[in-house]
């Protein structure tokens, strides 16, 4: 195992859900193709931001990397070994490597624990990490460093607001020291104040321990502040990748811009007159996505190449970063206007 | 009939010279074992109808808590102890729960902050959206059943006949967030209560529900509180922001003022805490140090611990909301040293 080889390597991941209709007889009368044939890698010591439309898949994608649901198809490599065939032992042990912090606070803190007893849990399923004398200390410290007090340690997860309970979240998750920290929308229930806390203290623990994070977000601008590479999901699909510098200024995904001109620009001035690229139609269910080019429905460039020809994400004449466009063109949207 | 419909509307005409809703120095504790927290401190704001009011702040101030109080549903054992909420100029809160109750969805609706949590797993969503126009307006199964699926496509959820019957967890968050603005908008309320709608929300649907929530706007007039962290979508869409700090309203200004110059240390750090292109690869600026603990309130301003131009009578003397010009109020004992900085 060398250094410079990616900690994870993601190929081909398929995950469908069975579509049914009936109450009583359920029949099943399709499938929801929530992950569909996606491949990246993930070095050590890189944040790889994932962006994407609302239910395109960013969860799933997490769930499975965390070998939390079992892939329809395709391979996750930790450190070379393929996780969705880890069973029992070997799964433990992954899971210590590679830890999560959820979209949700309300429904992934168990309302019956303290917090400390939340943030300890990790080590009562892996007691080699923390001897058991110096688990409540360890505990008070991680509070400490997401910035709760650490004498609330015995209060209950309702009370606490959405923003705490999501700081009680990465605290648990730091409490194995993984190497690969899974972040699905980690700040989006947080102020402004703290969300930037928190992102600082997550670019230190990554200096300090050279973590790895897939960083799932929709605000395009933490994302641009904290990812080295951008990966841009579409339909189960990813339809961009590339540095930052490459997906926020020169994108050539008629989505990636779409998406770009959409984020809300903090400043009043001029908000009436501020240009956008506005999307037709609906998203498309993922039950039946488009032939060719599943982005073809709502895109004003489509022709009839994009409904009979599936874009490969591959480098583009336009650019040298990969982009599934078969019209694949420069357009720097953020700093059109 | 028609006559009587006619004079209901003269008389809500009558309404339109006053604020649609009104918070009035309100105060709400919860006692818990270790003393009583004191989670709202004397909040005040107003909406117009029509009117976007954003209200902003840390997590913890009390802003889910003061929506909680105007919907009637705040959880035992919190209680208000002081206020009032004034709703087209009838105080909320000391009306009886069966006065209150056809206010409830009708009058004034609510999105919630917890999409999941509030919406009930063991039924279908499209049931549980039928079921809002079965009790309020007396639909029919079928007719309910054609309002819901007519509600999920106005919100933009993908083929929506064919998943009326899906369950709350076989959607994404956004979908689920998208069935809770459905349900809240069903009945045409005067005023919606939206805590935090769109967080769960990829950018290019925030656009689509914000525009949406604008047209329902336009169209009825409704008098929108939005609660948000997030500074983007307050600079887009809101008319007036008000600021909460541990309780309390520490900025009340129209959205311009604000991010032109803000009056208030809070609001300055909070503005100069949004990610810059130019700052990437540094710190973000943070405001420093903890939200303050509702049992051991700081004395004077509970800022003062975290504020940069901290001064002995900040320490001791509880700012007052002092009046900054304009329809503009900071709670600030420093206001004019904090504007002219970020001229
Ligand atoms: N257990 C499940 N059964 C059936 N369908 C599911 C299940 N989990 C997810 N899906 C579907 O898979 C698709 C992708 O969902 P996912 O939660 O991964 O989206 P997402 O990108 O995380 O969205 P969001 O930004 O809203 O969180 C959606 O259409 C969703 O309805
Ligand atoms: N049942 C309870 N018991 C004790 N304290 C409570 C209870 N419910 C809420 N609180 C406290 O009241 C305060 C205000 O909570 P509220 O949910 O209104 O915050 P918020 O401003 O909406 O924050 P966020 O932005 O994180 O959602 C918090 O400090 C919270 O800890
Ligand atoms: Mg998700
Ligand atoms: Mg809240």
């Amino acid at each position: 195992m060398t250094h410079d080889e990616p900690v994870l390597q993601v190929r081909d991941l398929v995950k469908h859900f069975p579509l049914t209709q009936g109450v009583v007889f359920k029949r099943r009368i399709g499938e929801i193709k929530a992950v569909d044939g996606v491949s990246f890698d993930l070095n050590r010591g890189e944040t790889l931001g994932i962006v994407g439309e609302s239910g395109c898949g960013k969860s799933t994608l997490a769930k499975l990397m965390m070998a939390l649901e079992r892939p329809t198809a395709g391979q996750i490599l930790f450190e070379g070994t393929d996780i969705t065939q880890l069973k029992g032992k070997t799964l433990k042990a992954m899971r210590r490597k590679v830890q999560m912090v959820m979209q949700d606070p309300y429904t992934s803190l168990n309302p019956r624990m303290t917090v400390g007893d939340i943030v300890g849990e990790p080590f009562q399923i892996h007691p080699e990490v923390a001897p058991k004398g110096s688990r409540k200390q360890k505990v008070r410290e991680l509070l400490d460093v997401v910035g709760l007090d650490p004498d609330h340690i015995n209060r209950y997860p309702h009370q606490f607001s959405g923003g705490q309970r999501q700081r009680i979240g990465i605290a648990r998750g730091l409490a194995l020291r993984p190497d690969v920290i899974v972040c699905d929308e980690p700040v989006s229930a947080l102020d402004v104040s703290i969300q930037a806390q928190v992102i600082n203290l997550l670019e230190g623990l990554q200096d300090e321990f050279n973590l790895s994070y897939i960083f799932i977000a929709h605000d395009l601008s933490i994302v641009r502040h904290i990812a080295d590479r951008v990966a841009v999901m579409y339909l189960g699909k990813l339809v961009e990748v590339g540095s930052d510098a490459e997906i926020y200024e020169s994108p050539t995904h008629p989505y990636t811009q779409a998406l770009l001109s959409a984020v809300p620009v903090p400043d009043p001035e001029g908000r009436e007159s501020r240009e956008r690229i506005t999307l037709q139609g609906d998203p498309p269910s993922p039950a039946n996505p488009p032939s060719g080019c599943s982005f073809r429905t709502r895109c004003w460039k489509a022709q009839d190449v994009c409904a009979s020809e599936v874009p490969e994400l591959e480098p583009r004449a336009a650019a040298p970063h990969p982009s599934r466009c078969h019209f694949a063109e420069v357009h720097d949207v953020v700093h059109a206007s | 009939m028609a006559e009587v419909a006619h004079q209901a509307d003269v008389t809500e005409v009558g309404y339109q010279a006053g604020p649609l809703l009104e918070v009035d120095n309100l105060h709400v504790e919860f006692p818990t074992r270790d003393g009583i927290a004191r989670a709202v401190n004397g909040v005040s704001y107003s909406l117009e109808q029509g009117k976007t009011l954003a209200v902003l702040g840390e997590s913890g101030s009390g802003k889910s808590v003061t929506a909680q109080v105007i919907m009637g549903i705040l959880d035992e054992p919190g209680h208000v102890s002081a206020g009032e909420v004034r709703f087209q100029g009838r105080n909320l809160l000391t009306m009886s729960e069966k006065e209150r109750r056809p206010l409830r969805g009708n009058k004034i609706a609510m999105i919630f902050q917890d999409a999941l949590s509030s919406l009930n797993p063991v039924f279908t969503v499209g049931w549980q959206i039928a079921e809002m126009f079965r009790v309020h307006q007396g639909l029919t199964r079928r007719e309910a059943k054609q309002k819901a699926i007519e509600m999920m496509d106005r919100v933009r959820l993908p083929a929506a006949k064919n998943r009326y019957n899906d369950y709350p967890h076989q959607f994404s968050g956004g979908m689920r967030q998208r069935i809770m603005i459905a349900m809240a908008i069903a009945l045409g309320p005067d005023v919606l209560i939206a805590d935090e709608p769109t967080t769960a929300l990829d950018v290019t649907v925030q656009a689509q529900i914000m525009g949406l929530l604008h047209d329902l706007q336009r169209e009825s007039n409704m008098g929108l509180i939005l609660i948000t962290h997030d500074l983007g979508v307050v600079a887009d869409v809101a008319d007036d922001i008000a600021v909460m700090y541990a309780g309390r309203i520490v900025e009340h200004a129209p959205v311009h003022d604000i991010y032109r110059a803000p009056a208030h240390p809070y609001t300055k750090g909070l503005i100069e805490s949004i990610p810059r292109v130019d700052l990437k690869g540094q710190e973000l600026h943070a405001i420093k140090g903890l939200p303050p603990n509702l049992l051991r309130m700081p004395s004077g301003c509970a800022f003062h611990p975290r504020c940069p131009y901290r001064t002995d009578q900040c320490m001791t003397d509880t700012p007052p909301l002092y009046d900054v010009g304009g329809t503009r109020h900071s709670a600030c004992h420093h206001w004019t040293e904090v504007i002219d900085d970020a001229r």
